[in-house]
């Protein structure tokens, strides 16, 4: 009944009939005013050019900077006068140059943030789906009262339930230690991804709207089919909400790449940091403040290895990025 | 009757299916969310600190000491008005930009507009830990870009991160820098209005201002007030870029009392000082202080924002 063989089975009529309710923002529903006169149209694309050098210039200033010497780093040259690479090489102390993948283990941190990224997003993105799935098509007792009680929780700061969540953990970890011999809890990574598997209220309204979009008509078919519940989410439902899908994985990659504050409660063993956790080591121990002497460039490098992830999931998805946060607005 | 019928509503195969789709949320509901809300009461009542986590010492309950001691503590005050200056600071500046942006790529065409809008996107995807980096170095007083930048047209920057003043700044123009998000929502609202609104001004002999103020604003008033709300809870909840930038996290001592935000002092005592009843008293402080802005929102606006179809909710 289940399984990812079926999804292939989808019957070609509903392919066919799918209907795309996620807002375009990319098509416009009018031309810009045809009595916009040319000449107020070249000074906004100057304006615009202007104001596109300066929001780029942080993202070429610091490619640059990353290859700059440890003298130069804060220049605001183009290209570095003196090339130096400063991720890897021959481990030596202080005085001599530093490399960064050297100082700290950083490929472990990369490896680190890319899994629970991908994985914490897959499962929140099947979690939610379900979840709004359930919230969209079935009638249940409470389901009102429910629902509001999910819209409440957005409402509600992180800083309320973090300390008895981080206490939670805390116990959890000491029952699983004692009794499994193996650590679930505070000092692992486990509280990192897995509350994802219990759905994400932002997510859930995400996709209960678009699961609203497609036409009731095609689970009354299947219905009649002799499908079941199960089938009919697994096979109808999730092909057809693929973009939702897509912008609630992409979201919770970005999300998860971006957090600080979860890493910083739980992690302790430097070798399971994240990318960002670890960047702030870095900066702790090499900027000004940092007590021995400031090495920017090692700091430099290790932020490019923090954006660039980044920057290539939005080059890939960008559509799904820019009609995502577009949907949010739509709320009222 | 009904309510016998209503019962019987949880019997039915439908009904039993769907709570098993979402058992998953109602889990983490009770788990996560209800459960710890309980507790974190619950200790902002006590004493529950790093005794208390060893189980050297018992839980005392404090009465209304936790929060009696939010007044008293000086260190709030300051975190407080440091939290309160930068969404000022903040918000209103990146809504503005936001809107100026938006209008513009409006207004130039769909294929530059569309380039452009991801230029102006783009920053948007720096993670806060990198944007902390980057107010490290770019604004490092004389040596930093910026003041290198502002030499060329002969204004001599000041020290960004050593003066106390212009700490706050700084953060909020690195937001401004990160306005793509709030600029692509108010996009999607401008492409909303329905054109004929437009032409029906303009026959009434309206000039372009009157109609940004009497169509344009109206129109997309539930998009900036979404945006409203949010950057207002995102300012409350200012944490990892001042804390990237100005504070140590092995070195507890330092306290930067310009960059003190709220949740950070609120991190620091909770995860350093393991004050864990004056933190939840703290967390529930921070919720009151959210639902009063949100609440305040919701009321003083109710008059001026306009929803379309509004009689259907």
């Amino acid at each position: 009944m289940s399984g990812v063989g079926q999804q292939e089975n989808t019957p070609p009529f509903l392919e066919v009939g799918a209907t795309n309710p996620m807002p375009q923002v990319v098509r416009s529903r009018w031309r810009p005013q045809p009595n916009a006169s040319w000449i107020t149209r070249i000074v906004f694309v100057l304006v615009l050019a202007f104001l596109s050098f300066l929001f780029l210039y942080p993202f070429e200033w610091l490619f640059a900077a990353a290859f700059k010497t440890r003298q130069d780093v804060l220049d605001n040259s183009f290209l570095p006068h003196q090339w130096s690479w400063n991720f890897t090489g021959p481990n030596l102390p202080q005085p001599a140059k530093q490399y960064l993948f050297n100082v700290f283990p950083v490929a472990h941190w990369m490896w680190n943030s890319l899994w629970i990224s991908f994985l914490g997003a897959a499962l929140v993105t099947i979690s939610s789906a379900m979840v709004a799935f359930a919230f969209a098509y079935f009638r249940f007792p409470l389901r009102g009262v429910l629902f509001a009680i999910l819209l409440g929780t957005m409402m509600l700061p992180g800083e309320v339930t973090m300390i008895p969540v981080y206490l939670l953990w805390n116990h959890v970890g000491n029952w699983t230690q004692a009794n499994l011999h193996y650590r679930i809890g505070t000092g692992t990574q486990w509280p990192l991804f897995l509350p994802n598997l219990f759905g994400s209220a932002f997510y859930i309204f995400l996709q209960r709207q678009f699961f609203l979009g497609i036409p009731r008509d095609y689970f009354e078919a299947a219905r009649i089919d002799g499908d079941g519940y199960w089938s009919m989410f697994w096979r109808i439902a999730l092909p057809l909400a693929k973009p939702a899908l897509i912008v609630t994985f992409i979201f919770e990659v970005q999300a998860k790449w971006f957090d600080l504050i979860t890493p910083l409660i739980y992690l302790r063993d430097i070798s399971t940091f994240t990318v960002p956790l670890g960047l702030k080591l870095l900066v702790d121990k090499f900027n000004l403040a940092g007590g021995s002497i400031p090495q920017y460039q090692l700091i430099v490098a290790g932020t490019l290895l923090l954006v660039l992830p980044m920057i290539l999931l939005f080059a890939i998805f960008q559509r799904y990025f820019i009609q995502g946060i577009s949907t949010q607005g739509r709320k009222g | 009757m009904r309510a016998r019928r209503w019962l019987s509503g949880f019997r039915e195969k439908e009904a039993r299916t769907a709570y098993l789709f979402i058992f998953p949320w109602i889990f983490g509901f009770l788990v996560l969310t209800l459960g710890p809300m309980v507790f974190s009461a619950y200790y902002s009542f006590t004493n529950y600190g790093v005794q208390q986590i060893a189980h050297i010492a018992p839980t005392k309950t404090v009465g209304f000491d936790n929060y009696k001691q939010l007044y008293h503590d000086p260190y709030i005050g300051i975190a407080l008005k440091n939290t309160f200056e930068y969404g000022l600071m903040m918000v209103p500046a990146r809504i503005i930009f936001a809107l100026l942006l938006a209008l513009m790529l409006m207004r130039i065409g769909d294929r530059l507009g569309g380039i452009f809008r991801t230029i102006f996107y783009i920053p948007h995807i720096t993670p806060p830990v990198a944007i902390g980096v980057l107010v490290l170095t770019l604004f490092n007083g004389p040596f930093g870009v910026v003041d290198k930048g502002l030499k060329l047209i002969h204004i001599n920057g000041p020290y960004w991160l050593t003066q106390p003043q212009w700490i706050k700044p700084t953060i909020a123009i690195m937001d401004v820098w990160a306005c793509g998000g709030t600029m692509v929502i108010l996009l999607a609202a401008l492409y909303g209005v329905p054109r004929h609104l437009y032409e029906a001004a303009a026959m009434d002999g309206a000039s372009k201002v009157r109609q940004f103020f009497n169509v344009t604003l109206p129109m997309i008033s539930p998009a900036l007030f979404f945006c409203f709300i949010i950057l207002t809870l995102a300012a409350l909840n200012q944490f990892t870029v001042a804390y990237t930038a100005f504070f140590n996290s092995g070195n507890d001592t330092t306290t930067n009392s310009a960059a003190l935000f709220y949740a950070i002092y609120l991190f620091r005592q909770a995860f350093r000082f393991f004050n864990m009843g004056f933190a939840s008293a703290m967390a529930w402080l921070l919720f009151a202080i959210s639902m009063t802005i949100t609440a305040i929102n919701i009321f003083a606006t109710k008059r001026f924002v306009f929803y379309q179809g509004e009689q259907k909710r």
